[in-house]
This record gives C-alpha cells, structure tokens and sequence, in this order.
C-alpha cells in the first residue's frame, strides 16, 4: 500500500503547486494502462488511468507510433465493460489516438453495435466516433444507420449524425448528398439545434444549386425558426440570396425577414442581421451597451462600414467619441480609427490631441491602421492643417504620424519625406519647422533620389526666420556634394544678417571644400559625414552656459541685406489704429541692474537653469488688491522657448505661517503653453515676502500669448505671536489670485521710434499701403492682443505700426512707429520709409 | 462563401497561461509549438485586463478571442474576424456555465484538474470539429453527467469523482 502523496484535511496552503498529475510520467502510465487487459476490468481504475493518459496527450506529450498502437488495442478490450462512463471515456480517447484504417477495423463492429444501442448516448457518441475515423469503404457500410439517426428521435442522436454528416462532406460528397431526403425532414424537427444542423448540413449540400437554396431560404423564412443559432444561418443565407440574385424580384419577403430578425430578442440574431445589412441605427445602440463584446462587436462593424461608406456611419460619431476612452484598447482603437474616417474638421481637431496620448497605448498593427488614416485625413483636409493657427498639437500630431509612417514602412518614404516638405512650406511654428528639416537632412540623403527634396530646403534658407534658415543650412550641409553645383545659395548666406546662419554657412562650405579637394581621401570623408551626422559628445546645456559667460560684440548692420520676403502671420483684415506714441529720442538702454537681479535669481534655480538666457523681464503686476491678507504681484520672465511666472508673496497676518507656497495655474487659455516646471515657496513667514515660480515651455522663437488664472495654494499654521512660534499641524487652504495675461508685447524690448510723413497724392488708401508695404518689403499681418500691423524680421523682433490718414486732395499722411529691440533696426525702416 | 459559425478553439488555462485543458478544431495551428505560441500571446494579451463580471474580447493576427475569468482559471474561444462574436460569447458562456455545474460551483484550477475527465467530456459536448454541438450550459451537463454508472445525477458524477480523487490519493 503506498503512503497518501497529501493528506487531505490539514496544509490547505501547500496546495499551490498540488495536482492530481504531479509528477506524471509517460513511461509510469504506459505501464498502468495494462490493466486494460485484466479479465476482471476496473472500471473506475481505468476510467482514470485513461484520463491520465488524455493529460498527457493535451499537455502536448507525443505517442510514437508503436505506443499509440499499443494503447489503441489495449482500449479496444474495453469494449466488454458495461459501465457507460468507461465507455465515455473510451469513446475520447479513440478520437485523440486517431487510429490508422488498418487499427480501425477492430472497433468498427463495436462501434456499429454502439451505433444500435439502446443507450441514447452511446448511439450518439458511437456515430461521433466512426464518423471520425471511418474511410469511404465502411461509411457505405453503416450509411443507413446514419440516415435512420438523422431523424431519430433524440435530438442528441440526431445533431449527432448531422455535424458528422457535414464533415463527412468534404471527404464523400457523394454518398452524403444521398442523405438529402432525410436531412429536409430534419429541418423540420421541433427540436432547436437539430433543425440548425440540419439546416447547416442541407445548405453544404445545396450550396451550389442557387435556386435550390433560395427555395430553402423562401420555405423556412415563412415557417419556424427554432433557435437562434438557426436563425442566424438563416440570415446569412438570405443575404446571400439577395447579393447573389441581382434582380429585385421576389426580394420582398428576403428583406422582410432581415427586418424582422432586427426585432428579436436573442441578441445574436439582431446584430447578424444588422451586420449584414447593415442597419447602422441598431449597431449604433450596441455601441453604448454595458457589454464588451456588444460594443466590439458594433464598433468593429461600423469601422468597416465606414471604410467604404464614411458618410452612413458620421451619425455614430458622438457615440464612438465616447469609446475613445473605453477600458478595453481594442474597442478605443477601433472607434478612433473609425472616427478619422468619419469625423469632420471640428471633431478632428479633439482626435488629434486624443491620439497623441494614445499612441503608445496600442500595439504596433493598430499603429500602422491609426498612422495611415491619419494620412487620408490630412489628404481630406489639407486646407485645414496648412493655415490651422494654435493648432501646434495638431501639426505636431500630424508631423510625427508621417515620421512613424516613414520609419515603420519604407515604401512610404519618399511620399512622405515629400509631404513633409510640402508641410513646412506652411509651417508657422519655428519648433517643427526645424525638426523636420533636420528630419529630412537624415534620411533624406539616403533615398534614390535626393535632389528633388533639396529645392524645398534651399527655399528655406531664403524664405525663412533665422532660426529655420540656420536649419535649413545644416540640412543642405548633410546632402553632400549633390549640393556642389548649387554652391552659390550656400554663399549667400555667408551674408545673411543672422550670426548662426553665417557661422554655419562659413562652416558647412569650408567643410564641403575640403571633402571635395581630397575627394580620394577617406579618412577625409570620414571626417566630413562625422561631422554633418554625428551629434556631440558633451551636453548642449553645459555647452550653452559656457557660451553665454563668452563676451560677444555685436556686429555692425548691414541693411542691404535686410530680406525683401519676410515669413509672417496669416493674414486678416484690419485698419490701422491711431495711438499715442510712447516717446522719441534715443533708445531706453536696458535696465541692466534689475535684469541681473532676476537672472541670477532664476538661473540659481535648477529647473530654470536649462532655459538659456533670459530675453526680458516685465515689470510687476499686481495679482491682489490692496489691503489684503496676502499680497501678491507677478514678474513675467520670457526666454526664447519658456516662460517663467514669478510670484511675489508677501503674508500680512501675524498670526499666520505660510508654508509650501505654490500657485495652481490654469492654462486652459494659453494653448501653446504647457507647464514643464514649479518651484515652491517653502515657508512664507508673516511680512517677509517670498517667491514662489512656474516655468511654461512654449514654442521657440514665437510670440505666444495666453491668459493663465492663479490659484494660491498654501498650508497655514497659527502663529502664538507672542512666541512666535508656530503649530506643529496646518491646514490646507487657498486664495484665489488675478488672473495673468501675457501678450506680444511681453516679447518686446522698447526701443520706438515714431515720424510722420507726406506720402503725396495717392489713388486710394488701400494703395497706399500697399507702396508702402512694398517698400518695406514687410507683409502685414494680425496678431491678436496686439495692435495693427506687426512683423518680425529674423531674430530682431520689430513692431512697426503705421496710421494712415486720406484728405480730401487725396494726399495720405501716415505716421509711422517703429518698435524694435534692436535700436538700429528701427532707425533703418524710417530710413527706407525716407529714402 | 457563406460558412456556419465555426469555432477555431477552446482553451483553459490556468493563471500562469499553462494548459489546464484545450481543444483545437483547425489547421491554423499545425505544430505544438504554434499551438504553444498562440495561447501565450492571448494569455499576456488579456492578462491585464478584468474579465470577471462581464465577458471580455479581444482581436489579434485576425481571431476573435472572446474570453472570461474566475479565481485561478482562463477560459477562452477563438474564432476567425469574420465571426459573428456573439455567437462565440454564447459558446463561452456554454462552456463557462457548463464547468460551473459539473465542478458544482468549485470552480478552480486544483477542482478542474482533479475532474478533468469531466472538463474534457464538457468540452467534447460543445463543439465537434468546429461546428458548435450545444450551447445550452444544463443541457451540455447533463450530457456529460448522463455518461455515469446508469445515468446518474450530476451531484452522483460528483461524488464519483471525489472517490476518483481518494483513489489517487491512496495509490
């Protein structure tokens, strides 16, 4: 007697790892199956030993060939048990051993017996088995049987000999069709599932008789349907009646009864009718269904429909907004990619910011489907991403699908290196701009054809700000010697007003100079491609630092080359404002002092530090009013891609002590803002003001406007003012604060200068303006929160403002106010206004 | 081509994605390592998610894989994206319902094992080379509990089984 593996009652927490087949090996149950040929047969010993060996099989365990045969003969003595569970089991495990015809020939007659018993189950199960195994030969032989069990009285018996029958198809076609009689009958079985294998089997069979079908399909839609699996083959053959037949005649009682099907009650058989319709109305109702597989199953089809049919499925689009953020990712991922197709230019915006996050939600497959229509959507709106202004997220959002795309799927690189040259033709954000050109710089120069992208990028190093033009001079650096014959643009810019643009272009043509003359020389080459490709050693922000503490004197102005074609903001209508000019007289030097003072407060902050160097400073602005019991103004700092809020705190209430001082900004109005950084005031004591500070990155080089609403936040503890000491607990509490505002010019440094001039007799005011935009070659243009016409010429921000006045004789007067931060810029457009 | 709704496989797997019991019905899966292959990738691909209270789907290399979970077992239906899904749901269900009544509501990885005779018998009862049997849970255990000593109860299998435990136990 062998010791008990587990006691049973006690160490409930042992069980873990505890399975009936711990430890099971082939070999040992290969052994245990002899018992099969005992006289005296254990039913319930080999009833398990059986299952054991099933284990193994389903664990993936093969049988050579001569154990299978072995075990397959043993299980045939089986047959003298009576016992029906045994017998189960034995029926299992001949259809897993798959015996071969020469094997089979010994169950066969036990099987044909089953086939006859009295027992339902084992007449049912017998069929199963032969069936399975059986060749042609023997099927002739028990062929009759098999008919008499199609319409058997047990439905058990029945479904039985139908499903067998239809797999039985495929390998004798011919001696199952003779079955035809027997099968119509069974589609009549009151019985549920019978009729449906029936049905299933009776189709097979007709399928290629068309009108043999149809007749099927016209005697069964009037009668009934007994289970909704059987309705469900119904409707599929129906549809495929009505696809197939073409003509509209005698449709009527087809369409019928697909509409009816929408009106069941199994669930199953609305949405095969609606899917096959399709009827959307329906499909859009399981689109808010509590149930998975309901909302999988409507979306899924809806997303194919609106493949073909984009405009039948956009009444669907609030409800497939709101599976965006469905818990299961296959469900969000289909209604987005549904969307793109169906979604019209407002809903695409909020997309868009929605699939930015999503991205690295999803598997890679749906990344290809979301990039790819993406792309249609850029083809269907291309007017709408060319001049969309604040839509940052979106460009990018678009930019960064094309990268995927080029990345993900060769093919589409050219096209989309294309459009991506195409986009930047456009582009208003300095940000992307330079992104993509070095985008292009990379993989450009890799394609087959190369110089056809290098027009787009010369057009920039003309056309652009500096900050792109210094972009585009890196990029045409990286094409190499294909650039050689257009060397002469290259030049040019060794006379561009910027420094980075020159230095760079002195830099890129000595470079190339030198690859060209020592062409042979490799190690030359090397050189060369390291240096255009390779990416520095040391980290741009130690590297910035150390440049700023560098002195560098300013050169002096060249007007000539002061660019006829400026990039400026869309256009839009707008007449000249009269304000008063702010003064004359020489430019206001830079308050050096307090600059210093906040440069060195900012950059002693980590966060900050990054930020580069610091443009301007505004001055305070009161956040509170007066006689309040925390007083707080701001400074708003501006670098070239951040700004920085300081908050000035001061506590007027002795009996409090501030502590963890932060200010809960609100920049849902300043789109191209995002907050990147906070620097907490730690303890802001009664009338010893403090400095708390919020850092925004914005885009770089652009004049971002936004409003932003302050919400002080703090922890406040009681302060026994004759100790002067605090409590040990605070309370948390806030005190809601003016809101901010930044505006263009925030990015100005004064220096105007303002002069009147005749223009003479002039046709019309609108020409006039026109001669005297010419002349400055300047473009107006609107940015709002600002007055009239504002322009920016490379890196010297200038805000001209021009009044324009018609007398009666014609004559235009026009006053005109220059802002620069570049004193000599200003004096220059007079002096093109003068001369 | 117009098909009846066909199963691809039925899968039980414990929470570790190893096999408990399963059954394929297509070629799609000719080596075991394919096999083996296929049942990882759906198992970390709906490991994360709950499909405790309500069936949950999923779709990948064109299956449907509609699929459920209770304490320490996976169960699963694949059928291919052409698939009415709520017809694979109702054989999940069948199946899920199915397996409730014959582990009499014990329904765990250490119960199915020490039943696994009747788990496979289940699964037998549901689906025959693809084509669905029944989906009716009580009329799927009463097949399978029906194949006792003179067609006993479902309460008699289980008693049945218990003893098949003990004897195992004991060997």
């Amino acid at each position: 007697m062998a010791q008990p593996l587990v006691k049973k009652d006690d160490d409930r927490d042992d069980e873990e790892e505890y399975s009936p087949f711990l430890g099971i090996e082939k070999g040992s149950v290969l052994q245990e199956a002899r018992v099969f040929n005992d006289p005296q047969l254990d039913a319930r010993r080999c009833s398990q030993v059986i299952t054991k060996l099933l284990y193994l099989l389903n664990q993936g365990e093969t049988f050579t060939k001569i154990e299978a045969t072995e075990v397959f003969f043993s299980v045939t003595k089986l047959f003298q048990s009576k016992d029906s569970g045994l017998r189960r089991m034995v029926y299992l495990i001949i259809k897993e051993l798959s015996p071969s015809a020469d094997e089979v020939i010994i169950v066969t007659s036990s099987l044909m017996k089953d086939m006859n018993s009295k027992t339902d189950m084992y007449r049912a199960n017998a069929i199963r088995v032969l069936s399975r195994i059986i060749d042609g030969t023997l099927l002739t032989q028990i062929e009759r049987y098999l008919k008499q069990a199609i319409v058997d009285k047990n439905s058990v018996v029945a479904s039985a000999a139908l499903v067998s029958g239809v797999h039985l198809l495929e390998t004798n076609p011919d001696i199952v069709k003779r079955w035809s009689n027997e099968v119509q009958e069974a589609v009549q079985s009151r019985a549920a599932l019978v009729q449906f294998h029936a049905l299933a089997l009776l189709h097979q069979i007709r399928q290629n008789d068309r009108l043999a079908v149809s007749k099927l399909v016209t005697s069964l839609t009037r009668g009934n349907v007994r289970s909704p699996l059987a309705q469900c083959l119904l409707i599929r053959y129906t549809s495929q009646v009505i696809r197939e037949s073409g003509t509209q005649t005698g449709e009527r009682p087809f369409f019928d009864f697909l509409e009816a099907s929408l009106r069941q009650k199994a669930e199953m058989v609305i949405f095969e009718a609606a899917r096959l319709t399709p009827a959307i109305t329906v499909l859009q109702l399981f689109l808010s269904s509590s149930k998975p597989v309901l909302r999988f199953a409507a979306v899924r089809t809806l997303n194919k429909v609106a493949m073909a049919h984009p405009l039948a499925v956009t009444n669907c689009n609030i409800d497939m907004e709101s599976l965006i953020s469905d818990q299961n990712r296959s469900i969000a991922t289909l209604a987005i990619t549904t969307l793109l197709k169906t979604g019209n230019e407002s809903s695409v915006d909020r997309l868009m910011k929605q699939i930015t996050n999503f991205m690295s939600d999803i598997s890679d497959e749906f990344k290809i489907v979301v990039v790819e229509a993406i792309r249609s959507l850029c083809l269907k709106f291309p007017l709408k991403y060319r001049s969309l202004r604040g839509g940052f997220d979106f460009k990018k959002a678009i930019v960064d699908s094309i990268v995927l795309l080029i990345r993900d799927i060769p093919d589409a690189k050219e096209s989309g290196l294309l459009h991506l040259c195409e986009f930047i033709e456009d582009c208003e954000f300095t940000y992307l701009s330079t992104q993509i050109l070095h985008f292009i710089g990379n993989e450009g120069p890799k394609t087959s054809d190369p110089s056809k992208y290098i027009r787009y990028i010369y057009n920039r190093v003309i056309l652009e700000n500096a900050t792109v033009r210094a972009a585009a001079v890196s990029t045409l650096a990286k094409f190499g010697a294909l650039v050689a014959p257009h060397l002469i643009l290259l030049r040019r810019c060794l006379y561009d007003i910027d420094d980075e643009v020159r230095d760079r272009a002195t830099l890129y043509l000595d470079t190339l100079a030198s690859g060209e003359s020592e062409a042979t020389n490799d190690q030359t080459d090397e050189d060369v491609k390291g240096f255009l490709f390779g990416s520095l050693g040391i980290p741009l922000n130690n590297l910035e630092t150390s440049l700023q503490k560098y002195e560098v004197s300013k050169e002096p102005f060249d007007i000539a080359s002061v660019p006829k074609e400026v990039k400026s903001q869309p256009l839009v209508e707008k007449k000249a404002a009269g304000k008063k000019p702010t003064g004359l007289g020489p430019p206001a030097s830079k308050p050096t002092s307090a600059v210093d003072a906040y440069e060195r407060l900012l950059s002693s902050i980590p966060e900050f530090s990054s930020f580069g160097k610091l443009f301007k400073s505004s001055a305070p602005v009161e956040l509170t009013e007066a006689e309040t019991e925390y007083s707080v103004n701001v400074v708003k700092h501006v670098y070239d891609g951040h700004v920085v809020l300081q908050y000035n705190c001061t506590n007027t209430i002795p009996e409090q002590l501030l502590e963890n001082v932060t200010v809960l900004v609100d920049a849902s109005e300043a789109e191209e803002f995002s907050e990147v950084a906070v620097w907490p005031l730690k303890s802001l004591p009664y009338d010893s003001p403090g400095q708390t500070f919020v850092a925004f990155e914005k885009p770089e080089g652009a004049v971002s406007a936004g409003k932003f609403s302050n919400l002080l936040k703090f922890i406040v503890k009681e302060v026994d003012p004759s100790t002067g000491e605090a409590e040990e607990e605070g309370v948390e509490d806030e005190y809601q604060l003016e809101e901010v505002e930044i505006v263009a010019a925030d990015y100005m440094l004064k220096n105007e200068r303002v002069d009147e001039y005749g223009l003479g007799p002039r046709d019309s005011l609108s020409e006039a303006v026109s001669a005297v935009i010419n002349i400055l070659g300047m473009h107006p243009c609107e940015v709002p929160h600002v007055p009239p016409l504002g322009v920016f010429i490379g890196n010297a921000k200038v805000l001209v403002r021009l009044a324009f006045g018609i007398d009666a004789s014609k004559h235009v007067a026009m006053k005109l106010a220059v802002r620069s931060d570049d004193p000599s810029v200003s004096e220059a457009i007079h002096d093109i206004v003068n001369g | 081509m117009v098909s009846c709704p066909s199963i691809k496989n039925i899968l039980l797997l414990d929470s570790e994605g190893k096999r408990v019991a399963v059954k394929y019905f297509s070629d799609d899966w000719a080596t075991l390592n394919a096999k083996l292959a296929f049942e990882k990738s759906v198992f970390t691909k709906t490991q994360k998610t709950n499909a405790r209270t309500e069936a949950e789907i999923t779709m990948f290399d064109n299956y449907i894989i509609v699929y459920k979970f209770i304490h320490d077992l996976h169960f699963f239906v694949t059928g291919g994206d052409e698939e009415n899904e709520l017809i694979l749901a109702t054989v999940l269900q069948g199946f899920f319902d199915s397996v409730g009544l014959l582990l009499r509501g014990d329904v765990e990885k250490r119960t199915a094992l020490e039943n696994l005779d009747l788990i496979l018998l289940c699964i037998d009862e549901i689906v025959d080379g693809g084509i669905i049997l029944e989906t009716d849970a009580n009329a799927i255990a009463g097949k399978v509990a029906t194949n006792s000593v003179d067609g006993t109860t479902v309460s008699q299998a289980l008693a049945t089984a218990r003893e098949h435990l003990a004897r195992s136990l004991l060997k």
